[in-house]
This record gives C-alpha cells, structure tokens and sequence, in this order.
C-alpha cells in the first residue's frame, strides 16, 4: 500500500472519530435530558422516558439509520447524509446513555444526601455538588465503553453513504481488488482508537479516583 | 408522504422466510458461541501462559474492531486465502467468532466471581480438577452469567440486522428489498424496526422469567 492511500485511510480515520464524538456529545446531552425524564416522579414525563429507552435499544441501530436516513426527505426535511448518520447514532447512544447515566443517579449514597439536606443545601446546590460530580464518576467506566461501542458502531453509517474508514476501505478494497490488505489495515486503525480511547478512560478513571470516599 | 403497509404486508410470505433465516441463524451462532466461549474461558484459566495471551490477544482483537469490518474482511477478503464461502456460512460464521469472544468475557468474570472456598473446600475434599469444573465451577457460573448472556444473546440479536450488507437474506435485507420494489421503503422500514423493537422485547422478557425460575440455585454470597 502506497503512502497516499495510507493517508487517505487516516484521513477517513480522522472523520470515524469526528463523528463518534460529535456523536457522543450530543447523544450524552440528550441521555441527561432522558434520563432526567424517567428518574421523574411525574408519570407523563417517565413514561416517554421509559419508552424512548426501550424503542431505541430494541431497535437495531442499522435499521434506526436506514429509518432516519429516508424518514426525513419523505417528510420534507432535506439533510445532508452526514447530519443522518449524526442524528441516528447521537439518539441510539443516547439511550443507552440515560440507563449509565440512570445507574449512576441512584447509586448515590442516601447518607450524603441526608447530610446535605441538614445543613441545608437547596436541591440545585445537592445537584450540582453531590449528586452530578458523584453520578458522573461512578458512569465513567460506562461512558467509556459506550464511546467504544459507538466507535465501532460508525461502520454502519457507510451503507448510507458517509464516507468513513469503513467506506474508504470499502472503496479502496473495489478499485484495487486487494480487500484482505485494507480491511486489514481499517481493522488495525479501529484498534488502536479503541485501545486508546480505553487506556485514557482507565487513566481518568484512576485521576478521579479518591479513597475513602463514594 | 402517505402510509400504507398493505404493499408491505403483501408480501408476508417472503417476510415469513426471512425472519426463519434471521432466527436460526441468531439461535445457531449463539448456542455454538456459549460452548466456544466457555472453552476459550476454560482454556485461558487453566492452558499455559502463551495460550492464554494468545486468546487474550485475539478476543481483544475481536471485540476491538467493528463487526462490519470482521464481516467485510471474512466475506471479500477470505477467497484471496481460499475461503470462499456463500453469504449464509460466511455469516453464520463471522456472527459465531464475534459472539464467541463476548461470550468468553463474560465467563472469565464469572469464573473469577466464584469464592475461592467454595474451589478450596472441593479440593479438600478431594476433588478431582475434572469434577470441580463439572460439580462445582460450572453450576455456580451458570447462576452468575445467565443475566449476561441473555444481555449479550439480545445484542445478538440486533447485529444480525448487519448480515444484510453481505447479503444473507435475513429481515433487514428482504424487508428492504420488498420496500425498495413497492416504492415504500419508509414503510418497510417501520415495520422492520417494530418487529426487532417486538422480538427484542420478547427475549428480554422471556430471559427474566428463567432468571426467576433459577435464582432459587442461586448460591449464598459470603
């Protein structure tokens, strides 16, 4: 393999990982807003939750994007494939998000929250100071999984024709009939984000880390 | 945009053979995949040090990469080596090494969350290795990862929805080929994903009623 398709691999490399976390960002931002929806004590908010959940883990995400990808010129909305292919994986890993995010909620220790409401914390301040930075840590380990899932899960965006690693491979591997070399090679690349991206999440993890406490 | 699943629903026969397609392939790949990913567990406790990195290093291998890729590389890739395989095999195989190293983590865990007293009192009393694992190893594991695996066998059941890129004809593939010829791809893909939304759930539901059945096996944690 010539340099200039090395290149143009990592380029495509560049654009999996560009989408995995715009991807992630937006899927976390509407995971919170989920799971604050299902964790509340009013029924017409939880059980849109609950249901937002479920359809979009019961789903495949390759059908959610085949969905998405001709639902919205069907209605009228004209997007370019790559907004799709954001939109679909953002709201698949958004679902999964909220149960992390849902997990982490209501393992906070009852004790703090006591203690908090003693000394007489407004609930925004128990949000904002104990519940959310403990919550955060304690789904850390799980976010970072996620973002792995979702790195290998941007393969899927190729059959709606976004051009990422998996597409370039796919490309690469038709017009010079050497399939073994560049799906090899999109493998190897895939590895080693994923490797990184967990190396940094158990480094963070072992940062946040603080004995003695939740 | 007008809704009309009578195109689609025309065509149930079709649907009918595919969902068969899709579910014993699914069934197949995971019954092979838990004896597989067992032995690979196995393997790995009780082989030598070079076995166990050796699998160690191919299950990281696997679950680091993307299925697609796995798929891609078995089916295009696998005649330049002399492994020409239809879509189906290819398929039933590429879903099969997959699963198999899921599977095999989720043993590994199981196996280090067994209490060493439970192994120490059955050598006391002189157990044999052979029999640990058959008396005492497996019966207690399968209590401890049937919740994951019956986690892991719906995941499964979703990734087989990415066979229809090689063109095994499952759901996704022929409900998208139906839905391409009527002119109701939409539609069809409605259907398509209420239908996984309706088995996804059904295996979740069916997998917590044997939880229930078993957790009376369930040992005493000490």
């Amino acid at each position: 393999m010539s340099m200039r398709l090395f290149e143009l691999m990592l380029w495509a490399a560049g654009k999996t990982v560009l989408l995995s976390a715009v991807s992630i960002m937006i899927g976390f931002a509407i995971g919170l807003m989920v799971c604050a929806a299902k964790l509340s004590p009013n029924k017409l908010l939880s059980i849109p939750g609950r249901l937002y959940v479920s359809l979009f883990r019961g789903v495949p995400l390759l059908v959610q994007l085949l969905l998405i990808y001709n639902l919205l010129p069907a209605l009228g909305i004209m997007v370019p494939s790559v907004v799709a292919a954001i939109a679909g994986l953002s709201l698949c890993t958004a679902a999964y998000q909220a149960e992390n995010l849902r997990g982490g909620f209501q393992s906070v220790p009852r004790g703090l929250l006591e203690a908090a409401d003693m000394v007489g914390m407004s609930p925004w301040k128990q949000l904002t100071r104990i519940r959310a930075p403990i919550a955060f840590r304690l789904t850390l380990p799980a976010l970072v999984n996620e973002a792995i899932l979702i790195l290998k899960a941007s393969s899927l965006v190729s059959v709606v024709g976004v051009i990422e690693l998996t597409r370039m491979a796919q490309n690469l591997s038709a017009s010079s009939f050497r399939p073994l070399l560049f799906y090899s090679v999109a493998g190897g690349i895939y590895l080693v984000i994923c490797w990184t991206i967990a190396g940094g999440g158990s480094l963070a993890e072992r940062m946040l880390k603080t004995e003695g406490r939740a | 945009m007008s809704i009309d699943f009578g195109l689609i629903f025309a065509r149930m026969p079709e649907i009918l053979a595919a969902f068969w397609v899709t579910v014993w392939i699914w069934i197949v790949s995971n019954v092979l995949a838990v004896f597989l990913g067992f032995g690979v567990a196995t393997l790995r406790r009780y082989g030598p040090l070079w076995l166990d990195l050796l699998l160690r290093l191919l299950v990281e291998i696997i679950r680091g990469t993307p299925f697609l890729v796995q798929l891609f590389l078995l089916y295009f890739g696998g005649p330049f080596i002399g492994l020409s395989l239809d879509p189906i095999p290819a398929g039933l195989l590429g879903m099969t090494v997959y699963s198999t190293a899921y599977y095999s983590e989720i043993f590994r865990a199981g196996y280090n969350a067994i209490p060493v007293g439970h192994i120490e009192a059955a050598e006391c009393v002189g157990l044999t290795r052979g029999q640990i694992i058959r008396r005492i190893l497996v019966p207690e594991m399968t209590m401890l990862v049937l919740p994951q695996c019956v986690n892991m066998a719906i995941l499964m059941m979703k990734e087989t929805a990415i066979l229809s890129i090689i063109t095994v004809p499952e759901l996704t593939l022929v409900v998208g080929a139906i839905g391409s010829q009527q002119y109701a791809f939409v539609e069809a893909m409605l259907l398509l994903a209420l239908f996984y939304w309706f088995l996804v759930e059904l295996s979740g539901f069916l997998g917590r009623i044997a939880e229930a059945r078993l957790s009376k096996f369930r040992f005493a944690h000490s």
